[in-house]
């Protein structure tokens, strides 16, 4: 196992009264400093893990939008018979809808599309997934995910960071937090985000960098977004008439003069202006060998599908996170929109499923093949689910479906999970849990605990509370979908 | 037990941090200070003010009350003053069963260590006295301490300053040198970097209140207001776009061209904040007032569509409360939206009962969708506008005109229905068509006009007060008991009214002297500024979970004053800035850095790295490029290209960045376009906050994709190659002046031997190497005419020597 090394001030800082105490200051005021990461009793420091991870890295594929449970995993084949047929009141239990249902009545739509058990799990899958189907055997479905909002915006900031309210950390950044770096050359956590997607213009969502934000944190940890368009990285390229024979002789210069100035002047911050100027250095080629897929044969790019050969694509950059995590870049995330099926959702969820299946199911055989994907942890989700309701117009093949947080299916693999298996039951209607609900707390819980966390001791004081990603509630490891 | 006593005495000594003064020998503990910090991290989350989470009955943070500290229960207390014996607390913190010790180890929370136990042990022997929270009683004007030759003292702070440091055995740093301290005033009062000839004429002034004219000075900058501004921006999370759902446009350039002014007037600081709070309920309220309340409607606001009204109402007011709190009062009032705080003494039903000040906003809760020209000025009611006496001109000609081509085509369409003759209708229809395209001309030029006139939306209060609910769990739909208006009862009373407080009565009860938080919240922050850590560090949180002040009675010295003067924030400024404390070197041994890494005694001279707006501006200023122009909408600098439409709805407003171009992308970065959901990357990469709420301080971080932007941004490349063309510019000058002037101009200082080697060697290998490649050599100097002598070469060279400086540490430092 890799002991990794946090280079966090705080450690830094704990150095510093280590060396203080040898001048007179107790070595125990060093409790009241430290935040609660540290000082848990007992805990470990900051960048060892608290047991033995399953997981070292993590690729969250967030379907931006919210894609249909009904019509993708969680097969409830008795709907049919329900068509146009009202929801019964003892199903919804007035529970909140959103202004867009509000008042209106509310008809059952079934999915138009066919559902197969996968010959490799047994597990139903829905015909727009075949790829997925066939690798199900490594996938752990679970159809009982819920959330608190009802609307994009807070239910995306909650499943991203933990809570609804923006300024939170979000899941990347806490682990870039909590367990540090792995690799010299690259940023801990990255953000990839599809620059096109089949469904069209009309259900699509916005995104906002929180989603991959530091929140509180040190900005150091926040997402690292990767761009489609220009510099992979902001920023990264060498301006016009700059290349890097000049950029390394203006840098040595750089390099010297600060050494200087570092002996002048003492403060230790300017040798940490170093070091960072000559990692992004190092990044200016290392990015560019990432991102440079010259080097994969046919046979892998087959694998991700045609899509791959688009910038921008979900294929795409199902494939930079393969290369991602085989350089150790510890959470990796791909926002992929186009889910907000209010309208037209027979339409548009074939182009959206054309996008994703096949990419994501070479994601599994390609990490699988390579020895990676028993520590890499993958995590496939929306903010909510759909309504089994329809919104608009209702017709076997015409139907929309509003925001439904109180039930919704995703998808995990990889790094400690039990294959082949779905978790979770709900109702005849996939609108309440009935067994086994796993709330987004409990999600975030169970990532952490792979990782090696617990889930209640991975914390950063701000504004006087010990701030957890699992927030003040109980959450709960979800042990049964662990092999 | 003696020997016992003076042993828990030296532990306790050894336990202080450093961040707290240290105990004179006899001195006992006291409870604000040693043990109330230590009770409220390690007991209050289940013995404390919160009833829902109290365990066993038992609440540690009042000796009172049958909870309390001191209550027995099966004949114990759980604290009996005077006697550890008797006391219960002390068994449990003592014992090695895991099933009996507290903290429990479940908790996650950390055992009392030795000296932790000490310090409890002796307050619980001497009494165990229960003191209020120091934030939370009024500052009194502090006697000065002695300091025995005190000649190092310039202003009364000093003498705190120095007596903590002598009582960790140290002393302070020499006065900076005059190039540094020219540098260090002008950045940190008006966000620039002096120039050349301010640093001479600096430097030639050998009158003894050439320092204090300096001061005063750089205070009557225009500038000065607009750097002042910038930290106000970030503490009320001021943007250019709602945040929310489609991120659309919002319209509040008014409400910051009010801040600087304000500063720049030197409004005194209550009246600035009462302004902020009810400039809309002033007696007779100015158009500058009613503009200030627009803090008001700061907030992230969503656009009609998906969310609930009600949910969204709900959200705003829980925000504008949160924003209250952290700007004003320097307290996590948040924390009591689902339940009672668990730490400071604000319950649920106190947050609600402030919330009914700031409920009853006359407007819908969500914003409107596109199409309107009011939606395309990013403007909601209610707003003030502004038009110039041109545009009332234009708009008052125009709805003469509009109504008269109104009334033509309306009567042309009657006299069209009555014509009975084919020839004459026809004709009057194409009059008819002819007065329609005339009405509709007029009504685009209306249009164009309204959305030139600059607008400002305000506060304003409902006729009819919303009533206010405590919401359970903080939960919209579940409204719970009705709250009236009122403030927290640890705080000084709300002055009694006739009839229902009103914001105005909120904000006169803020800004009463009296206020234990106000004025020290206010002088944190500004020192905060100028020494780069407030004295308490946490200066969003003065509650029991904030960090103690470094300095409890230097603090409580400047809240003192400040409102002793009149809330006079320039005289503030003016006082920190004349201290010897601020005038020392910035240069320290390592040990001397490793010891207090953020300087929280003051050995030294503070160093931190610029905020980002601060790099830019200094960018631009020193270069050359510096559009000096006071107010105004907001502008576009260049960003990278697809940023804003990687993650914008089709239906965005604005959904793609267009830069703008000319004098409008060299204006200082106080003016930059903010959009919530993706702000500009040149400041969030150098921890600009996101402005989606209160940020009353910024990380400073130090990371690659920092060192990247500063290599490589574009636009910073073309400042440096301005500033090399105006060093090439005069011919006469040798290499090693033109070096000095590039240098001077950044760092403030001349080059020494070693700087002017590395250099000026640089210059030329960089010389020979674009000599060598035109092509590489063309490439950076696109664009550019050469003025007669230079060689693109030169410049290319001189280019990257330019920006060689620019990324050094002591440049991008304010030290």
């Amino acid at each position: 196992m890799h002991r990794i090394l946090a280079t966090h001030d705080v450690l830094q800082s704990r150095r510093r009264f280590l060396k203080a105490a040898a001048v007179g200051l107790g070595a125990t005021a060093l409790g009241a400093l430290l935040p609660g990461a540290l000082r848990a009793q007992g805990g470990p420091r900051r960048g060892d893990p608290h047991h033995a991870p399953r997981a070292r890295r993590v690729i969250f594929l967030f379907m931006a939008g919210a894609p249909s449970q009904l019509d993708l995993f969680d097969y409830k084949p008795d709907l049919e018979r329900q068509f146009r047929q009202p929801l019964p009141p003892s199903v919804s239990m007035g529970q909140r809808v959103t202004a867009m249902t509000r008042g209106r009545s509310q008809l059952v739509a079934p999915s138009m599309f066919g559902f197969r058990q996968s010959p490799a799990s047994g597990v139903w899958w829905s015909e727009l997934l075949p790829h997925l189907s066939a690798v199900s055997d490594r996938i752990c479905v679970v159809h009982t995910l819920n959330t608190n909002a009802i609307n994009h915006d807070p239910a995306k900031t909650f499943i991203c960071t933990g809570s609804e309210i923006p300024g939170k950390a979000s899941m990347g950044a806490w682990l870039s937090y909590g367990l540090g770096s792995m690799n010299r050359d690259l940023p801990d956590f990255v953000v990839l985000t599809s620059a096109f997607w089949t469904g069209g213009k009309r259900n699509v969502q916005g995104l906002y960098s929180r989603l991959w934000g530091s929140g509180f944190l040190p900005s150091r940890h926040q997402g690292t977004a990767f761009q489609t368009v220009g510099d992979p990285v902001l920023f990264l390229s060498n301006p016009d008439g700059v290349d890097p024979a000049v950029r390394r002789r203006m840098l040595d210069a750089v390099a010297e003069l600060n050494h200087k100035h570092q002996r002048e002047i003492g403060d230790p911050e300017i040798r940490t202006t170093i070091a960072q100027q000559e990692m992004a250095f190092r990044m200016q080629s290392s990015v560019p060998a990432l991102t440079d897929l010259s080097d994969e044969p046919d046979e892998v790019l087959a694998l991700y599908g045609p899509e791959v050969h688009k910038t921008g694509s979900f294929a795409r950059n199902c494939l930079l996170a393969r290369r991602m995590i085989e350089r150790d870049v510890r959470f990796v995330q791909i926002n992929h929109r186009g889910w907000d099926h209010h309208s037209i959702l027979p339409q548009q969820l074939p182009g959206q499923c054309f996008d994703v299946d096949q990419p994501s199911a070479a994601l599994i055989r390609d990490l699988e093949r390579r020895g990676l994907l028993d520590d890499t942890l993958i995590v496939f989700a929306g903010e909510f689910g759909r309504t089994v309701f329809c919104q608009g117009r209702l017709e076997r093949d015409d139907y929309g479906r509003d925001h439904h947080p109180r039930c919704f299916s995703g998808w995990l693999a990889g790094g400690g999970i039990q294959g082949g298996i779905a978790h979770g039951r709900t109702d005849d209607f996939s609108y309440n849990v009935v067994e086994d609900p796993v709330g987004i707390h409990d999600l975030h819980a169970t990532m952490l605990y792979l990782l090696g966390i617990d889930h209640e001791r991975l914390t950063f004081p701000f504004q006087g509370l010990d701030q957890r990603l699992t927030g003040v509630e109980p959450a709960r490891v979800v042990h049964e979908m662990l092999s | 037990m003696a020997d016992l006593a003076r042993s828990r005495t030296a532990l306790l000594l050894l336990a202080l941090p450093l961040a707290a003064p240290p105990v004179p020998c006899q001195s006992t503990v006291r409870f604000d200070r040693d043990v109330r910090p230590l009770l409220a991290d390690r007991c209050f989350a289940c013995h404390g003010r919160d009833a829902e989470q109290r365990k066993a009955g038992l609440r540690l943070d009042l000796p009172d009350g049958p909870d309390g500290a001191y209550r027995v229960r099966d004949g114990r207390a759980a604290i009996r003053p005077g006697s550890l014996a008797d006391s219960a607390l002390w068994d449990r913190v003592t014992s090695a069963d895991p099933e009996f010790v507290m903290p429990p180890p479940r908790s996650h929370e950390a055992r009392l260590d030795d000296a932790e136990r000490a310090a409890i042990a002796r307050w619980i022997e001497e009494g165990a006295t229960y003191q209020a929270h120091w934030a939370f009683v009024a500052p009194v004007r502090p006697a000065l301490p002695d300091v025995g030759d005190g000649g190092w003292c310039r202003q009364p702070l000093d003498r705190f300053v120095l007596r903590r440091l002598q009582d960790g055995g140290l002393g302070p740093n020499p006065e900076a040198d005059r190039r540094t301290l020219i540098r260090r005033l002008t950045l940190d009062l008006t966000g620039l970097p002096p120039t050349r000839d301010e640093i001479h004429a600096f430097l030639a002034d050998r009158s003894p209140d050439a320092y204090e004219r300096l001061v005063d000075g750089l205070l009557a900058r225009p500038t000065y207001g607009e750097h002042m501004a910038r930290y106000w921006l970030d503490l009320v999370r001021f943007a250019d776009t709602n945040g929310l759902h489609h991120d659309h446009y919002r319209e509040m350039s008014l409400y910051r061209d009010q801040v600087i002014r304000s500063f720049n007037e030197n409004q005194p600081y209550d009246e600035f904040v009462t302004d902020q709070l009810a400039g809309d309920l002033r007696p007779d309220a100015t158009d500058a007032q009613q503009i200030a309340s627009g803090f008001h409607r700061l907030h992230m606001i969503i656009d009609v569509g998906t969310a609930l009204p009600e949910e969204s109402l709900a959200r705003n007011v829980i925000d504008r409360v949160t924003a209250v709190g952290t700007a004003f009062l320097g307290l996590t009032v948040q924390c009591a939206v689902c339940h009672d705080h668990k730490y400071d003494p604000i319950g649920q039903a106190d947050f609600y009962a402030m919330s009914a000040f700031f409920n009853n906003l006359d407007a819908a809760p969500e914003t409107g969708a596109r199409g309107t020209t009011e939606f395309k000025r990013g403007l909601q009611p209610p707003y003030l506008e502004f038009p110039t006496p041109e545009q009332a001109a234009a708009l008052a000609r125009l709805e003469t005109e509009l109504r008269a081509a109104s009334a033509r085509v309306d009567e042309l369409k009657a006299a069209v229905a009555a014509a009975a003759e084919d020839a004459g209708r026809q004709a009057l229809d194409e009059e008819r068509k002819v007065a329609e395209q005339t009405l509709q001309a007029l009504r685009t030029e209306l249009t164009n006009i309204q959305l030139a006139v600059p607008a400002a939306m305000v506060m304003k209060e409902r006729a009819e007060p919303r009533p206010a609910y405590v919401l359970i769990r903080g939960d919209y739909a579940r409204p719970g008991a009705r709250v009236e208006r009122g403030t927290p009862a640890f705080l000084p009373p709300l002055a009694a009214t006739a009839g229902t407080p009103t914001r105005l009565d909120f904000a006169r009860w803020l800004t009463a002297p009296d206020h234990p938080l106000t004025a020290r919240v206010a002088v944190n922050r500004f020192w905060q500024q100028l020494f780069g850590v407030g004295l308490v560090k946490t200066s969003e949180d003065f509650g029991a979970q904030g960090e103690p002040p470094s300095h409890p009675e230097l603090l409580d010295l400047l809240a003192v004053s400040f409102v002793e003067s009149g809330w006079d924030v320039k005289r503030l400024l003016k006082e920190l800035v004349m201290s010897a404390a601020y005038r020392q070197a910035s240069a320290a041994s390592p040990e001397r850095f490793a010891r207090d890494p953020e300087n929280r005694l003051l050995a030294r001279g503070s160093r931190f790295r610029m905020d980002a707006e601060m790099i830019r501006d200094q960018i631009l200023a020193s270069s050359g490029l510096l559009v000096q122009q006071l107010y105004g909408r907001s502008v576009k600098p260049p960003q990278p290209p697809g940023i804003w439409a990687a993650i914008t709805l089709p239906d965005s407003f604005p959904r793609t960045f267009a830069a703008d171009t000319g004098d409008a992308i060299h204006r200082r970065s106080v003016y930059t376009f903010w959009k919530r959901a993706l702000p500009p990357p040149q400041m969030t990469i150098l921890d600009a906050p996101s402005r989606e709420y209160c940020t009353a301080r910024r990380e400073r971080t130090n990371t690659p994709l920092q060192a990247l932007l500063l290599l490589n941004e574009r636009e910073y490349l073309k400042a440096a190659r301005n500033l090399a063309q105006l060093a090439l510019a005069d011919r006469n000058a040798s290499t090693e002046e033109r070096l000095e002037i590039v240098y001077e101009t950044i760092t403030g200082r001349l080059p020494d031997a070693v700087e002017q080697d590395v250099l000026l060697r640089t210059a030329r290998d960089l010389h020979a190497m674009y000599a060598a490649d035109p092509a590489r050599c063309a490439a950076l100097c696109e664009g550019v005419t050469l003025a007669d002598g230079i060689t693109p070469a030169e410049l290319a060279a001189w280019t990257m020597v330019v920006s060689a400086i620019y990324n050094l540490d002591v440049a991008k430092t304010r030290g």
